[in-house]
């Protein structure tokens, strides 16, 4: 230490580190890193929409005028609701899921690209690697979401300025949740085609059990029924469905029937948000976890 | 006696039956360019790896900064700087975002991280570039991105490993020349691996590791006083035959290399008209030159650096390498 002194006068000395303090920075500059590459990436913040607008105007349409039949709407006899209406949450879903699962993939590539080594290096807690790519990848989701909430009078819901600000926390939460869902999977992967496996086997099932194209609350064969239940994205879809379609005046009768039951209960959104947390933090352990094991 | 600032007693490092490291000893002093050259595979990336905390030592004590390796890696992380074999940067963020992030990563202060990314960017010149993406950079341009990097957070040892690995020969000696503006500038140490001989005179002072193991330490006049005299280069048709005859008649020991005979002799100028008078094999060509680190390399291990089979750590270290490319 004197003898550094000694040859280099001018220079700061290493200063004592910081280690809290250090990763609350890191954590903040490696979302912000996520955000800037996200802005950047412009074509894909449009490319990634050609999906829910695809599901949205052409599967829910095309659905729509055979499924109005002769009771009328989808809700049930003498509902207005058209099964497009009832999806739009469900889309706004899809969105979020698959940029959350796709925001974690970026660890896999930050991996094979040699740059994780920059962060992985640095004298900070393994946890900001995988808190800030949690947070990264849910911001980048929550944005992927909101911007399907502009489609919303394109197929007839109505949304209040209340119902938007309501939303978006909602949308948040959910997109954390997956987001850390993504990021403990990813945490424990070395290449890109094991990714892409687990993700297949994962990303998939996610959406299709959870209730963002069909109704849950319907006469589902059992085994299906408990698979729906065990899927964390059925929470995050039916408190969007709920809050959305209440927004737009659909009766909360129709929603009941609808919407997702625990042993034949329905569900309100307090409760569904409180299953997202308690997924959201156990998945954030475990991708902190993975990250601890020393590479 | 200034302590060093590395220092490194009987580091020995195993991966099952494999002996990458196998006991080396080591000082490197404040404020010098410290080479570690030697062939792939001979367990410098190892040494290096375990010296900036990315890997455990199997047996052995190593100091970086007068911290333990294996005591406090985080201490040793904060103070030392970075500039890996493989690129680790991010294409997508421009070089002074991607000098940012390292900033924050390493907590420099807010009142100087501006100021300190500009002189870093300014050391390397790179200020006109800064705001591009990286993806636009040459390979030349990235390295020397990293090297600002590496140097951002004032770390006291820069660890470079293979730093011109893949470049073509003029950007490998720029890339020197902003290495010894860094030195300077910073009053940093800077310790490196490179397998290229000629690079090694850029040093201060080397170390040439072979098979897990030091062969030889010093600055690279000391270590070319290794080798008496002068390089004599002799081609003729019938190579075996030839080094039979220089030891038989001459009393000399000539070492095969590439189908060409090397002599070492203490003064070239009077061995030339001994050696056409004396050999019986024509000789097709002759050539002497002062003793360059590859001879030095030969003398002390019998094979050339560049030229020899790969051992199963070789092929071990190379699987996996997306990088590998561009050596010989």
């Amino acid at each position: 230490m004197t003898e550094q002194a000694l040859t280099a006068p001018t220079l700061p000395q290493a200063r004592a580190v910081n280690i809290r303090g250090a990763t609350m920075r890191a954590i903040y500059i490696i979302w912000k890193r996520d955000l800037i590459r996200y802005w950047r990436d412009r074509m894909r913040v449009f490319a990634s929409l050609a999906q829910p607008v695809l599901f949205l105007f052409v599967f829910g349409s095309g659905l729509s005028s055979s499924l109005r039949g002769s009771t009328g709407g989808f809700g049930g006899p003498g509902s207005s609701l058209q099964y497009v209406q009832f999806i739009f949450p469900g889309i706004i879903g899809m969105s979020v899921l698959f940029t959350s699962i796709f925001g974690a993939m970026s660890i896999v590539w930050d991996r094979e690209f040699g740059f994780l080594k920059e962060v992985l290096v640095a004298p900070i807690h393994r946890s900001a690697v995988a808190i800030g790519k949690t947070l990264g990848g849910a911001t980048q989701a929550m944005f992927q979401g909101i911007v399907i909430l502009i489609l919303a009078p394109l197929v007839g819901v109505k949304l209040t300025f209340l119902g938007v600000a309501e939303l978006i926390p909602m949308i948040f939460l959910f997109a954390f949740a997956l987001s850390a869902l993504g990021v403990a999977v990813a945490a424990r992967m070395r290449t890109m085609q094991g990714f892409q496996m687990v993700m297949n086997f994962l990303m998939m099932p996610l959406f299709f059990l959870a209730g963002a194209l069909f109704p849950l609350g319907g006469n589902l064969p059992a085994w299906l029924s408990v698979l729906t239940r065990f899927d964390p994205a059925s929470y995050g879809i039916d408190a969007l469905r709920r809050t959305v379609l209440t927004a737009s005046g659909v009766p909360s009768r129709v929603l009941d029937t609808l919407g997702l039951t625990i042993f034949g209960h329905p569900l309100s959104v307090w409760p569904e948000e409180a299953v997202l947390v308690a997924f959201g933090v156990l998945m954030m352990s475990l991708a902190v976890y993975g990250f601890r094991q020393r590479d | 006696m200034p302590q060093p600032v590395i220092s490194v007693r009987d580091l020995v490092k195993t991966y099952g039956k494999v002996e990458a490291v196998r006991g080396i000893d080591l000082e490197v002093r404040s404020g010098e360019i410290f080479g570690f050259l030697g062939p792939n595979g001979a367990g410098k990336s190892t040494t290096i790896s375990i010296l900036c905390t990315l890997i455990r030592p199997t047996s052995g004590v190593a100091q970086v900064a007068g911290i333990d390796v294996l005591k406090d890696p985080s201490a040793v992380r904060a103070r030392i700087g970075l500039v890996f074999q493989d690129p680790s940067l991010d294409g997508q963020l421009t070089g002074r975002e991607n000098l940012d992030f390292h900033a924050y990563l390493y907590g420099l202060p807010a009142s100087t991280r501006k100021q300190r990314i500009d002189d870093a960017l300014s050391i390397v010149e790179l200020t006109d570039r800064a705001d591009s993406t990286v993806l636009t950079y040459s390979g030349g341009m990235r390295r020397r991105l990293e090297i600002a990097r590496g140097i951002l957070h004032y770390p006291q040892v820069l660890f470079l490993d293979e730093p011109t690995l893949g470049l073509d020969p003029q950007t490998r000696n720029k890339i020197w020349d902003y290495l010894h503006s860094v030195r300077t500038r910073e009053h940093i140490t800077i310790f490196m691996t490179t397998h290229y001989m000629d690079e090694a005179e850029f040093c201060d002072r080397i170390a040439i590791i072979d098979q897990g193991k030091i062969v030889a330490l010093g600055t690279p006049s000391e270590l070319k006083t290794k080798v008496g005299g002068d390089v004599v280069t002799i081609t003729t048709p019938d190579t075996a035959f030839a080094s039979e005859e220089i030891r038989r008649v001459m009393q000399l020991e000539a070492t095969q290399v590439d189908g060409t005979l090397l002599v070492e002799v203490p003064d070239s100028a009077s061995f030339m008209p001994r050696l056409f008078s004396e050999l019986s094999v024509p000789i097709t060509a002759v050539s002497a030159r002062r003793p360059s680190l590859d001879d030095v390399f030969l003398k002390l291990t019998g094979r050339a650096i560049r030229e020899q089979g790969n051992t199963s750590l070789d092929t071990m270290r190379n699987m996996g390498r997306i990088w590998g490319a561009g050596r010989r």
